[in-house]
């Protein structure tokens, strides 16, 4: 079997889109191996011999000598033998109109109502035109893919009049001159609001609307409030909250301080606060009572091994509990340093994530502020928190005598699933006693 | 009117400025010599001498720069880059150069620089020979972008850029050289920048286009009507500033667009006159917005079937034409 190749002008440089037939070497009957040298061509560029593709006779010169043809021309034809006809089939014309007439299956004939899915879509220039001329866009046939009705449906369909006699009716059906392409009666959906209606806004009368928008003003809840949001109602409605408070005589404490607080100063370039001192007999009391230092875990309750305190903070517009590890590990002035740190990391907003967790049980230092007793809510999920009020000089009956002592009051609010009366009361006692056994003798380190 | 080829109207446009105005010169790899690979600067050199066609070393970044520094000067160049392939170097100096130095010095400085550059592909150039980058330089504020299809526009626009007081990238297709020709007049004349062009006035579709594609545009169009499709066709010819208002005519007069570009489809020039159109003619489109580009894949190919699959021709647009006419 035999089959002819088309041999064509190849694209021999960048720019180039035709090429001239300068000269045949071979004539048709000639035998042509293939890349054997057929004609020469002259370009703007280059010339060049123009090598054959296949192997086989030359048939027939399409292109004569002196001829310019576009590149991509096919020039001569070569008939090879079919065994040879790899060549053939590689031919470098692939054809592009089969592809073409093949697709446009989708843009099937439109108009037929039973197979036009894009009937009901209308594209916004055909709802525009609609409006303008008050057509009913259900009596116009649509030309467009799917059945869809297209601009110019519109248009031909006003200019051949047929819209005309509908004005009036449009008119009087929606009162405002037909401005509703699509009335009520020809919406396909029957259920939600379609796009052409007003939506119906409900009417509410609010009483005493008056007072509204009168000096009331509105705060964005922030990320912080809301958190502290959250994590006091969970507190408040998952513990069932007991409190109890206690007494305490400082006035040793008083004096220890004053007579340290100045060297101190000048050591550690920090305040020593009373703050320091209850901690360390907070967290001495804690050891021994490690029941205080446990959370809730509905069938047990998990008591912690490490002593890490929160320390309630507060600033002007929120509340942050920064903690300090292994409190147990640290003297006064260590802890002295610990708080000074967190209270000026809390006010710079510096604190990080470590900052504020892992602890084990809130200390909150009421008394800054000039509270004497306070109904503080457990820091969630701990047992228990305790807040140190304002040192105060009372009268306080001594022996039967009467003197005036530096006073402060110690609260605590427990987990009454975990904690009960005795144990609160001997851990304050032990707190009570670990504060007032401080004297001018005590040391910080 | 003579018809003469597109690559001739762009070299006519350089000899006759080169003559009006003695400060415009033309500098780039092999343009004075050997009068350019494309033989577009071919006889400047005889005629104005080694200065005024100067040939540079193979450095596009230091053709910009100094021809950027002389435009500052007052001079008024012709930056030629071989290939726009070769053209990112040079992007340094004519992004955070040329295009900025009016603003940034309160309009003391001024930049009337000219860079030529041929784009675009299907002379199997592959990867590097036929690259289209005109998104990297469009949105560029401070750039003017010419891209011209016709040859009276090639060489209208071509006067218009070395007359312009700021730079413009001319962007001339290496297709066009010699494949497209038509009536150029002999007289002085220029196109002026930012203005788009009715090239075949339609009632069903409307394509808008630039450079070589525009052809192909053209020559479906033809073959529609005898299908009864009727195409409205718009050359940008101006790539920045965009005819907002030749953009907007031209869609309203069909609702329907179909906007070519052989530039990659992703951040084409498409994509902003498409968002363009949907900015300001919501209610006036029938049609989908649709576009015909280049695909997004790095590079034009170097074996023929790649090249084929990557490039426009007339098939690919008629049929996206019928496509969108049928819609």
């Amino acid at each position: 079997m035999k089959t002819l190749t088309e041999i064509v002008v190849p694209q021999l440089a960048e720019s180039l889109v035709s090429a001239t037939i300068d000269k045949w070497l071979k004539k048709p009957g000639d035998w042509v191996d293939i890349y054997e040298p057929i004609c020469e061509l002259l370009t703007d560029k280059v010339n060049a011999e123009l090598p054959s593709t296949v192997s086989g006779k030359l048939v027939q010169i399409l292109v004569g000598n002196g001829e310019t043809v576009p590149v991509g021309t096919a020039v001569c034809v070569i008939e090879t033998e079919s065994g040879a006809s790899g060549e053939a089939s590689a031919d470098s014309r692939p054809d592009y109109t089969g592809s073409v007439q093949a697709s446009p299956g989708a843009a099937a004939p439109a108009g037929d109502s039973e197979d036009a899915p894009m009937r009901g879509r209308f594209s916004p220039a055909v709802q525009q035109l609609a409006a303008e001329h008050a057509i009913r866009l259900t009596d116009v046939a649509g030309t467009g893919l799917g059945g869809r009705i297209t601009r110019k449906d519109v248009l031909a369909y006003a200019a051949s009049g047929a819209g005309k006699s509908n004005q009036q009716v449009n008119a009087v059906l929606n009162g405002n001159g037909g401005s509703h392409a699509v009335d009520a009666a020809a919406q396909v959906r029957s259920s939600g609001l379609h796009l052409t209606e007003t939506p119906r806004l409900p009417k509410i009368e609010v009483e005493g609307a008056a007072g509204l928008g009168r000096g009331d003003s509105f705060i964005d809840v922030t990320p912080i409030r809301n958190t502290i949001a959250r994590n006091m109602r969970q507190s408040v409605s998952e513990i069932p909250h007991a409190w109890t408070m206690i007494e305490v005589d400082v006035t040793n404490l008083v004096l220890l301080r004053n007579k340290l607080k100045d060297e101190f100063m000048k050591r550690e370039g920090i305040n020593l606060t009373y703050l320091a001192f209850l901690l360390k007999a907070v967290v001495n009391a804690i050891k021994d009572f490690p029941i205080m230092n446990s959370m809730w875990a509905v069938d047990k309750i998990i008591v912690k091994r490490d002593i890490n305190i929160s320390l309630a903070v507060g600033t002007e517009d929120s509340v942050m509990t920064p903690v300090i590890k292994n409190a147990d590990h640290k003297n006064v002035a260590g802890l002295a340093k610990e708080i000074e740190e967190l209270a000026r990391k809390t006010r710079d907003g510096k604190l990080t994530l470590s900052d504020m967790q892992g602890g084990t049980f809130t200390v909150n230092n009421t008394g800054s502020f000039g509270s004497i007793l306070s109904y503080p809510i457990i820091n969630y999920p701990q047992a228990a928190i305790l807040t140190f009020e304002s040192i105060v000089k009372r009268p306080v009956v001594i022996n039967d005598m009467l003197a005036v002592r530096s006073m402060a009051n110690l609260c605590l609010s427990l987990d009454h699933r975990i904690l009960d009366g005795v144990i609160c009361g001997r851990f304050l006692q032990r707190v009570k006693d670990n504060l007032e056994s401080f004297n001018t003798e005590s040391k910080l380190y | 009117m003579p018809v003469i080829d597109y690559i001739d109207a762009i070299r006519l446009a350089m000899k006759e400025e080169m003559e009006r105005d003695e400060d415009v010169f033309v500098l780039g790899e092999d343009v004075g010599l050997k009068g350019g690979v494309f033989t577009t600067t071919k006889g400047l050199q005889e005629q104005f001498g080694e200065l005024r066609a100067m040939d540079t070393p193979l450095a596009e970044s230091a053709i910009a720069g100094v021809a950027i520094g002389a435009a500052m000067y007052g001079m008024k160049p012709i930056a030629e880059m071989q290939y726009s392939d070769f053209m990112f170097p040079a992007t340094n100096q004519i992004i955070s150069e040329a295009a900025k130095i009016r603003y940034r010095s309160n309009n003391d400085w001024t930049c009337p620089v000219v860079v030529r550059a041929p784009i675009g592909g299907g002379v199997f150039g592959g990867l590097y020979h036929s690259q289209c980058p005109e998104s990297v330089f469009f949105g560029t504020p401070g750039l003017k972008i010419v891209a011209p299809y016709r040859a009276y526009d090639a060489k209208g626009l071509l006067k218009a850029a070395v007359r312009d007081p700021d730079p413009v990238i001319y962007f001339e297709n290496k297709k066009c050289y010699k494949l497209i020709n038509g009536e150029v007049p002999e007289e002085d004349y220029t196109v002026p920048i930012g203005k788009a062009n009715v090239l075949r006035e339609g009632e069903d579709i409307t394509v808008i286009g630039y450079s070589l594609p525009l052809l192909f545009v053209e020559q479906a169009a033809e073959d529609l009507a005898g299908e009864g499709i009727s195409a409205h066709i718009l050359d940008l010819r101006t790539l920045q500033p965009l005819d907002k208002e030749a953009i907007l005519e031209a869609v309203r007069r069909t609702g329907k667009v179909l906007i070519i570009h052989e530039d990659n489809k992703t951040g084409g020039i498409g994509a902003e006159v498409s968002a363009i159109i949907a900015e300001e003619l919501l209610y006036e489109l029938d049609a989908p917005i649709m576009r015909l580009c280049g695909p997004d894949v790095p590079a034009m190919p170097i074996n023929p079937p790649g090249e084929k699959f990557f490039m426009l021709n007339k098939e690919k647009v008629k049929e996206a034409m019928r496509n969108l006419a049928l819609y």
